[in-house]
C-alpha cells in the first residue's frame, strides 16, 4: 500500500497510531496559538515514545515543554496555565507514573470548574500511554482507567486504532472539559489509514462505535482490546458464530443508547479489558446493561479482564492479559447460558 | 532577630530601613495613605470576630481565623497591582478584603452554600484552596502564562503583571510546594512565594516541618528568600511590593517569609489549649498587628478621635451586614449543582438532576407554609 491514496475524496495517510497522534498534535498546536504540550522528554528527545517527535524544533521550547521530573508539577502547572487561558496537554510518561499527578487530576483539574460555578474551565488533556504486552518493567504496564471514570468532572477517551488517535487527541484539545486521553502503548506501532486533510473529525469523542456487526453475542472492547476482539470475531467466524464488536472511544461519558440498542438486539455480551475485574469499565456496563436490558438477556454480562493482581512480571503477562482464547471461553459460556 | 525586615516596632516607631523604605514612601509622606491600611486590618479583624460567632451561632459549618495575621494579609493584598493574580490558601480572608471580594462571598464556603463564592478573574483571586499547598502550582503555572503572553519585563506597568501564591509554614513541607519552588526557579517565572510562617500547622510546632528558617530554603531552589515580620503591615507592604516589582520586570520568583502567629485556633473545630501554652499568646499579643499602626498613627497626630469613633461605627455596620447578610446566603439549588460539572449536561447527570429535583419538591411539600 502507498504512503498516501485517497479516500472518500480525501487524501489520506498510513500511519502508526503513535505517528497519528503527533500528526494530530501538530494540528492542534497550528490552529491555535494557546495550545500547549507538556511532559517529561517530550522536547528535544520526542518523547519516549517519539509521539511528540519534532514538535519541540518546529514550534519552540514555549510551547512544547521539557519539565522538570515531577508529575504533581505537570498537572499543577497546568492547572495555573489553564486558568490564564491556555490548553496544555500534558504527557505522563508511563500509566504507573500518573499516580504523584493523581491529586492535582481528582482534587484539582476535575473539580474546578464545579467549584467556580463555571467559571474556571479546565481545558487540559492529560495524555497517558496504558497497557501492558510490550515486555515492560514494572509500573509500565496498568490500566488506570477506572480511577478517572469513576471521578466526575473528568472525561476519558481511547483510541483503538490510528484514524481514531488523529481525531481524538485534537478533539480532546478542542474540549473545554479535562480529558484524560489513554493511548494503549502496544497499539502505537499498528499502522491504518488516517483522513489527515479531513476538516472535520468523522464521529464525535464521547460515541462508541459499532466497528463489526453480528448477531450471536457482542463484544465490548475498547483501547488495546478492540484489536483482541476483532481477531476473537474473525476466529469465531471460522466456527460459523457472528460476533459483533463496540468499539467504546470513551470510557467517560459511556455511550449508553449504542451499547443498550446493541445489546437489546443480540442479547448476549462479553467486556473485555485488561485493567483489573473488580470495579473495572466491564462492571459498570454489566451493571448497566443488566438494568436497562433484563429482558433482552440471554445470558448473563460476562467480563474477560485482567486479574486482580498487580501487574505481573512481564514473562507472564501474555497469560494474564486478555487474549483471543479467553474472549472464545467467555463467548462460549455466554452461547451456552 | 537580626535578619527581620520591621519598619514599625511593636510599639509602633518607624524605624529606618535602607533597602524598604523607598517601597513606603508614598505612605510616610501621606497620613491617609496609613489611615487607610488602619482601615483594612480594623475592618478585616472584625468580620473575622463576627465570623467566629456565627459559627458559633451554627450560621458556619467551620470558620479559620485570620487573628493575628491581619498584618501579612493587608500588606501583602494592597502590595498587589489590579492585574495581579493571586492564589490563597482558606485563611486568606485580608487578601479576599484587598481584592474587593464581598466578606459574604466569602462565608459562603463556611457555611455549605457554595465551593467557591466569587469570580476569580474578577478579583485577580483565585477561590480558596483547602488541600495544603496545591495552589503553589497553580500560582507557578499562572505565572508560567504570564510569560508566555509577554506580560513581563515590557517596562509598561499596567501590562507587566505578577502572581501571588499563599500558604502557610505547614505546607512548605508539601511535595506541591517545593515542585512549585522548582518549577518557578527553572522557568524564571513572574512569582512570588507569601509564606505566612504562624508558627503553628493544626497542632504541629515549626520545628516539626523545617530545621532552618523557612525564608533560607529560596537559596537551594536558586531565588532569594526574605523574612518580614508578618505583625507590621507597613513591612510587609514593602516586602511583597518589592518581590512583586521584581517579578513583573523579569527577575524571577522570590519567597517572603512572614513571621506572625495564629492567635486563634486553627479553625473552629480546633482546641489549640491541647497542644501550646497561654504564654506564647501572651508574648504575640504585645506584637499585635493593628494595635501598632493604631500608635503609630497616634504618635505622628495622624488620628483624631473623631476617626478612630467613625472607623468604629463603620466596622459596627460591617459587623451586623455580616450577621444578617449570612443568613440570608441564598441555598444551593440542587438541581444547580448539576450544571457546572461538565460544560454540557450530559444525559446521566440530567436524569440525576431530574431525580434530585423531584426529592427536592417533595421535601419542600412537607415543609409547613
Amino acid at each position: 500500500m502507498s504512503a498516501a491514496s485517497v479516500r472518500d475524496g480525501e487524501p489520506t495517510r498510513e500511519l502508526t497510531l503513535s505517528r497519528a497522534i503527533n500528526a494530530g498534535l501538530r494540528r492542534a498546536l497550528e490552529s491555535d496559538p494557546h495550545v500547549m504540550l507538556m511532559g517529561e522528554d517530550i522536547g528535544r528527545l520526542g518523547g519516549v515514545f517519539r509521539v511528540t517527535d519534532g514538535l519541540a524544533k518546529d514550534f519552540g521550547e514555549d510551547r512544547v515543554m521539557d519539565t522538570p521530573l515531577a508529575e504533581s508539577g505537570i498537572l499543577g502547572t497546568a492547572v495555573g496555565l489553564a486558568l490564564r487561558g491556555y490548553r496544555p496537554v500534558c504527557e505522563i510518561q508511563f500509566d504507573g507514573f500518573v499516580y504523584p499527578a493523581f491529586d492535582q487530576i481528582v482534587t484539582q483539574v476535575a473539580k474546578l470548574r464545579f467549584r467556580s460555578e463555571g467559571a474556571c474551565a479546565m481545558p487540559i488533556v492529560v495524555r497517558i500511554p496504558y497497557g501492558g504486552g510490550i515486555g515492560a518493567v514494572e509500573h509500565h504496564s496498568e490500566s488506570p482507567e477506572s480511577y478517572f471514570v469513576h471521578t466526575p468532572g473528568l472525561r476519558v477517551v481511547t483510541p483503538s486504532n490510528p484514524e481514531d488517535a488523529y481525531w481524538m487527541v485534537q478533539q480532546a484539545i478542542a474540549c473545554d472539559d479535562p480529558v484524560v486521553l489513554l493511548e494503549p502503548k502496544r497499539r502505537y506501532w499498528d499502522k491504518g489509514l488516517v483522513h489527515t486533510a479531513g476538516a472535520q473529525a468523522p464521529h464525535p469523542l464521547f460515541a462508541g462505535r459499532l466497528v463489526r456487526d453480528g448477531s450471536d453475542a457482542v463484544l465490548v472492547g475498547y483501547g488495546p482490546t478492540v484489536r483482541t476482539c476483532l481477531d476473537a470475531a474473525d476466529a469465531a467466524d471460522e466456527d460459523g458464530r457472528r460476533l459483533a464488536v463496540v468499539d467504546l472511544r470513551s470510557l467517560s461519558p459511556l455511550d449508553w443508547p449504542l451499547l443498550v440498542q446493541t445489546a437489546r438486539r443480540i442479547g448476549r455480551v462479553v467486556v473485555v479489558h485488561e485493567a483489573h475485574r473488580t470495579l473495572g469499565v466491564g462492571a459498570e456496563v454489566a451493571a448497566r446493561i443488566t438494568e436497562e436490558c433484563f429482558y433482552a438477556l440471554e445470558a448473563p454480562v460476562l467480563r474477560v479482564a485482567g486479574y486482580d493482581t498487580p501487574y505481573p512480571p512481564s514473562r507472564m503477562e501474555e497469560l494474564w492479559l486478555p487474549d483471543v482464547d479467553r474472549v472464545l471461553d467467555a463467548v462460549d459460556d455466554v452461547l451456552a447460558w | 532577630m537580626s535578619d527581620l525586615v520591621q519598619l514599625l516596632t511593636p510599639e509602633g516607631v518607624r524605624v529606618a530601613d535602607d533597602t524598604y523604605d523607598p517601597w513606603v514612601a508614598d505612605v510616610d509622606a501621606d497620613p491617609a495613605a496609613l489611615r487607610a491600611l488602619y482601615r483594612d486590618l480594623v475592618l478585616v479583624r472584625r468580620f473575622d470576630t463576627e465570623a467566629v460567632a456565627l459559627q458559633r451561632q451554627g450560621e458556619l459549618g467551620l470558620w479559620a481565623s485570620l487573628l493575628g495575621q491581619e498584618g501579612a494579609q493587608v500588606g501583602a493584598g494592597r502590595a498587589m497591582a489590579p492585574h495581579d493574580h493571586a492564589f490563597p490558601t482558606y485563611r486568606e480572608h485580608g487578601v479576599a478584603w484587598c481584592r474587593g471580594v464581598d466578606p459574604l462571598q466569602v462565608l459562603g464556603l463556611f457555611r455549605g452554600v457554595t465551593l467557591g463564592g466569587w469570580d476569580p478573574s474578577q478579583h485577580g483571586l483565585h477561590l480558596y484552596t483547602i488541600v495544603i499547598g496545591s495552589q503553589a502550582l497553580h500560582a507557578t503555572g499562572y505565572a508560567m502564562g504570564v510569560q508566555r503572553d509577554g506580560a513581563v519585563g515590557t517596562g509598561d506597568p499596567d501590562r507587566d503583571a505578577a502572581v501571588l501564591a499563599f500558604f502557610g509554614d505547614g505546607a512548605t513541607s508539601q511535595g506541591d510546594v517545593n515542585e512549585a519552588f522548582i518549577w518557578a526557579g527553572v522557568t524564571n517565572a513572574p512569582v512570588v512565594f507569601f509564606c505566612q510562617n504562624n508558627q503553628w500547622a493544626i497542632s504541629e510546632p515549626l520545628e516539626r516541618q523545617t530545621r532552618i528558617p523557612l525564608y533560607r530554603r529560596a537559596h537551594g531552589f536558586g531565588f532569594p528568600g526574605v523574612r518580614v515580620d508578618g505583625n507590621d503591615v507597613l513591612a510587609c507592604l514593602a516586602v511583597t511590593r518589592a518581590a512583586l516589582a521584581r517579578a513583573r520586570d523579569g527577575s524571577g520568583p522570590m519567597l517572603v517569609e512572614a513571621f506572625t502567629y495564629r492567635m486563634g485556633a486553627h479553625t473552629t473545630s480546633d482546641d489549640p489549649t491541647r497542644y501550646r501554652v497561654e504564654a506564647e499568646l501572651e508574648q504575640w499579643r504585645l506584637k499585635d498587628p493593628v494595635e501598632r499602626v493604631k500608635a503609630h498613627l497616634l504618635r505622628g497626630g495622624h488620628a483624631d478621635p473623631l476617626f478612630l469613633a467613625e472607623l468604629d461605627a463603620e466596622a459596627e455596620v460591617l459587623a451586623e451586614r455580616v450577621r444578617t447578610g449570612c443568613r440570608r446566603l441564598p441555598e444551593p439549588d440542587p438541581a444547580a449543582v448539576f450544571e457546572h460539572v461538565y460544560e454540557a449536561l450530559d444525559p446521566d447527570l440530567r436524569e440525576q438532576r431530574d431525580e434530585i429535583a423531584r426529592l427536592a419538591a417533595l421535601v419542600d411539600d412537607e415543609v409547613p407554609a
